[in-house]
């Protein structure tokens, strides 16, 4: 039995950042985690996957190197090397985590956590129960999992039928390959198989994929995996499934065609589901939401007096960077410190595959069902002299700014980096600056950030190399 | 030798002054007991000479800013000398918050953004910081509103004046409302009633309301309240009564009703009574929502009429008769007895000739309304009666002075003693 200041439940990006941060502010913290430090984030999600979106990545350009005058044998892939490397890279970081611990002195505690009477939670490890309490605050910090499509006859079974996580830790890349849901993850791996020699088939329910993105951000990302090979069918309505012992078949109608398809593996990736079982919030009174997540205020706060939710379990977006700033923001608020409240409204989408996506803000679909006078500024790659020398000409950078003020609504970039170009605009918008203030920054030439100036000039009328 | 220009004590109670105008430009040729400015201090607008012969070499402080006694406002010299060292002694000695600009330094600069009506001229020191810290888009918004961004509450990081500020100031919830509160909060909602439209402007306080206020709350409390009484004269209040329950049940009207319709038609009339006190500036409201004051067996509570300005008498009384009940049951919602602009308070059924009742702030009056009893007077002549009523003002002196008040009242006189002007 220990006593500290908070205790956080799961050492994940929402726990961990939370965790350090009340350290900060000079609190005794310990953290409940069963696994390693890190979470989903840096164990099975974030870290591993852009390890091996980066593999990908250098898979693609190696085949183009000749282009450049650089030539070289025939190029080999193998989905082994690059998964060790990947699971190399997850366990640094996590061990990353565990020296932020001892710095901060926070207190790893191994086991998995039950909520208690009051702020008390009982840890179980190997067999044996003990009780930590917090004088100030429990955090609920458990994360999230995938959870297959039962419903859709694709129960998770580790081998023909897996999630991400299983599939960061194959040896090989299967020869045929079907990704069920082209959300983020299903892009990704999609980039990722089809890379490293997968015949892949990317499946999605909705219309389009990347169905949460911008339309124009859909169509770039889609025409670019038709190109490279990859099989997209939108608007599937899987008819039935008859998952076997090496491989699965699945029945499926889109555009009024009715096929049926066999692959060797298939990969769910769509569906997850908070962690909110077996923690006792129901006896703590932690009430949930319809959709399953735990209730929260703006400060966090649950419904039970001195217990907190962030991160996934608190409610979407799924996100580790948002979950961080909430673990940054129920610390200040936990030890009374001035913070600043989550601004949901400016949490940037990332999405790693090849071409990138990013977005911040509202998409065109959003801004026009809220009845509000736009403007679309956009700018393609293929006029920008940066991404002509590197050869990645794909994509664009569309801003959607308001008639009257110049407010940036929403961005959205397609193309190589497009991760890294969206803080631009994300700065640009906790500050409120509009694009009079984006376009009057001197951005440097050649750089793919020029493309960003260009699209605000667009959105003004007064585009100049396009 | 160059010598300063400050701002000097031009009146003696004097501690800061606003620079109305510069009446030398750079460059000129000054004599000592040239006027080189107009500075308007607490009591009046006040002539700052000269006090060396030379040529103003720099200005460095825009017109329409406020500056405490000895802040250097410009330089005289020689022409052509250098004068860098009496400015950058400024500079170390004003450059104390990092995130207040230093006048000096920053002076060519403020000069130029002076003539832009988006940034905001920078204020006296000491009450607001002398540059407001505001996003690009809420200064867009905000002068596209025609607010004084100077008097918007911030509530981003470091009280940077943000969009969302700018809107709570346009539906007149947030102005003052402190940082970090999340939308959806119930205190919103509360604060609803009184000013939904944005009817209503909010007067920068001058350097001689500042000096009132301040002068008369150290006189006399936190309001420097005072009294007006008046006498008003009922008998025609007492005929429309009559003829109108000649017309039947449907039209009878208590006195108060025709009072309630009075002081709400009246004060629509005079915004500067209509207005709340809010520290650094003054509220005045267009739209009348009027507070009455109810005795319940738990004490006193003032559940609001809205827009009794814009109301029949039938739905005053109606209304008035509702909320009365209302509070005796202990029924009311919070939102019905917040926002008023003014209020009234009737002791006249317990026989009360005349009291004077206490300001609720953040409004600035109150009237207190006595009974009504038949006097003796000479008419024509000859002995008659007459209803008269006594109704007493009190006025927070830091937004209404004497004559003011004064003048609301006599609107008040003409309304009662001619109610048909209700009715036009």
């Amino acid at each position: 039995m220990a006593q500290y200041d908070v205790l956080f439940l799961g050492g994940g990006p929402a726990g961990y950042v939370g965790a350090i941060r009340c350290a900060q502010l000079g609190l005794t913290v310990g953290v409940i985690e069963r696994e390693g430090l890190g979470g989903t984030c840096v164990l099975w999600g974030c870290i591993p996957a852009k390890a091996l979106l980066e593999a990908a990545s250098i898979a693609t350009k190696v085949k183009h190197a000749a282009e450049f005058g650089v030539t070289t044998g025939e190029v080999k892939t193998d989905y082994g090397v690059a998964m060790k490397r990947s699971r190399d890279i997850s366990s640094k970081n996590s061990k990353g985590v565990e020296f932020l611990f001892k710095k901060n002195k926070i207190t790893w505690i191994k086991g998995t956590g039950t909520l208690g009477k009051g702020k008390s939670v009982s840890v179980v490890a190997d067999g044996k129960t003990e009780t930590h309490t917090a004088t100030k605050a429990v955090v609920i910090s458990t994360g999230s999992r995938v959870k297959g499509l039962p419903q859709a006859g694709l129960e998770l079974n580790t081998s023909t039928v897996i999630s991400s996580d299983e599939a960061l830790n194959l040896d090989k890349a299967p020869r045929t390959r079907a990704i069920v849901g082209a959300g983020a993850v299903g892009c990704e791996f999609a980039d990722v198989f089809q890379a490293f020699g997968s015949k892949v088939t990317l499946l999605e329910v909705a219309p389009r994929i990347l169905p949460l993105e911008d339309e124009d951000s859909s169509a770039e990302v889609q025409r670019s995996f038709k190109k490279r090979g990859i099989d997209v069918i939108t608007a599937a309505k899987l008819t039935s499934t008859k998952v076997g012992k090496d491989s699965v078949k699945i029945s499926l109608e889109a555009g009024g065609a009715k096929q049926e398809l066999e692959f060797e593996k298939v990969l769910v990736a769509a569906g997850r589901a908070a962690n909110v079982e077996n923690l006792g919030l129901k006896e703590a009174g932690v009430q949930l939401t319809d959709r399953g997540f735990i209730k929260v205020t703006p400060k966090l706060e649950t419904t039970a007096p001195g217990i907190y939710a962030i991160g996934d379990v608190a409610g979407p977006p799924m996100l580790a960077h948002k979950g961080e700033r909430e673990g940054m923001v129920v610390a200040e608020v936990i030890a009374g410190k001035s913070h600043h409240l989550v601004n949901y409204g400016n949490i940037p989408n990332a999405t790693y595959c090849h071409p990138e996506v990013a977005s911040i803000g509202m998409t065109e679909a959003q801004v026009k069902e809220k009845k509000i006078e736009y403007k679309v500024g956009k700018f393609p790659f293929s006029a920008n002299g940066h991404a002509r020398t590197s050869g990645e000409t794909e994509g664009f950078v569309k801003i959607i700014r308001d008639v009257k003020y110049g407010e940036i609504l929403g961005a959205h970039i397609v193309g190589a980096h497009a991760t890294e170009l969206i803080h631009e605009l994300a700065v640009a918008r906790e500050n409120e600056f509009t694009v009079e203030e984006i376009e009057l920054a001197i951005h440097a030439h050649p750089t793919l950030s020029e493309a960003i100036a260009e699209a605000t000039l667009d959105a003004m009328g007064r585009m100049i190399h396009a | 030798m160059a010598t300063k220009v400050t701002m000097e004590a031009l009146s003696p109670t004097m501690e800061e002054g606003r620079l109305v105008t510069w009446s030398k430009n750079e460059g000129d040729v000054v004599k000592s007991g040239d006027v080189l400015a107009e500075v308007e201090t607490d009591k009046a607008i006040m002539e700052l000479v000269a006090r060396a012969d030379g040529v103003l070499l720099k200005r460095l402080v825009p017109e329409g800013t406020a500056a405490p006694v000895g802040t250097l406002l410009g330089v005289i010299g020689a022409a052509g000398e250098d004068i860098s060292a009496v400015t950058a002694s400024v500079v170390l000695s004003e450059a104390k918050d990092p995130l207040l600009p230093p006048p000096v330094a920053s002076a060519p600069v403020v000069l130029s953004e002076a003539k832009d009506p988006l940034l905001p001229p920078p204020s006296a020191p000491g009450d607001t910081p002398a540059f407001n810290r505001a996003s690009p888009l809420a200064r867009r918004l905000a002068g596209d509103a025609g607010l004084d961004i100077r008097a918007i509450a911030g509530s981003g990081p470091g009280g940077r004046i943000i969009k969302r500020d700018i809107e709570a100031a346009l539906s007149g919830a947030g102005a003052s409302s402190p940082a970090a509160s999340p939308v959806g909060e119930p205190q919103k909602q509360v604060l609803r009633s009184a000013q939904d439209d944005g009817g209503f402007r909010d007067i920068p306080l001058t350097q001689i309301r500042k000096t009132i206020a301040k002068r008369l709350s150290e006189s006399l409390g936190p309001i420097p309240t005072f009294f007006l009484t008046a006498e008003y004269d009922l008998s025609k209040v007492m005929e429309l009564r009559r003829a109108m329950a000649e017309l039947g049940d449907d039209f009878k009207v208590s006195v108060n009703d025709v009072l309630l319709k009075a002081v709400a038609t009246a004060l629509a009339q005079h915004p500067e009574v209509n207005s709340h006190w809010l520290g650094d500036r003054i509220r005045q409201h267009d739209r009348v929502h009027l507070g009455m004051a109810v005795a319940t067996d738990d004490g006193l509570i003032v559940p609001v009429i809205f827009d009794a300005h814009l109301k029949r008498m039938k739905d005053l009384s109606r209304e008035a008769k509702e909320l009365a009940r209302k509070a005796r049951e202990r029924k009311l919602k919070p939102e019905e007895y917040t926002g008023s602009t003014f209020s009234v308070s009737n002791l006249g059924m317990f026989g009360i000739d005349q009291f004077t009742a206490i300001i609720n702030p953040p409004e600035c009056g109150i009237l207190a309304i006595g009974t009504a009893s038949e006097q003796v007077v000479m008419v024509d002549g000859a002995l008659g009666t007459r209803t008269v009523l006594r109704v007493t003002m009190s006025c927070d002196h830091r937004a209404i002075d004497g004559a003011v008040g004064a003048r609301f009242m006599q609107t008040l006189r003409r309304m009662i003693e001619n109610p048909l002007m209700l009715v036009y």
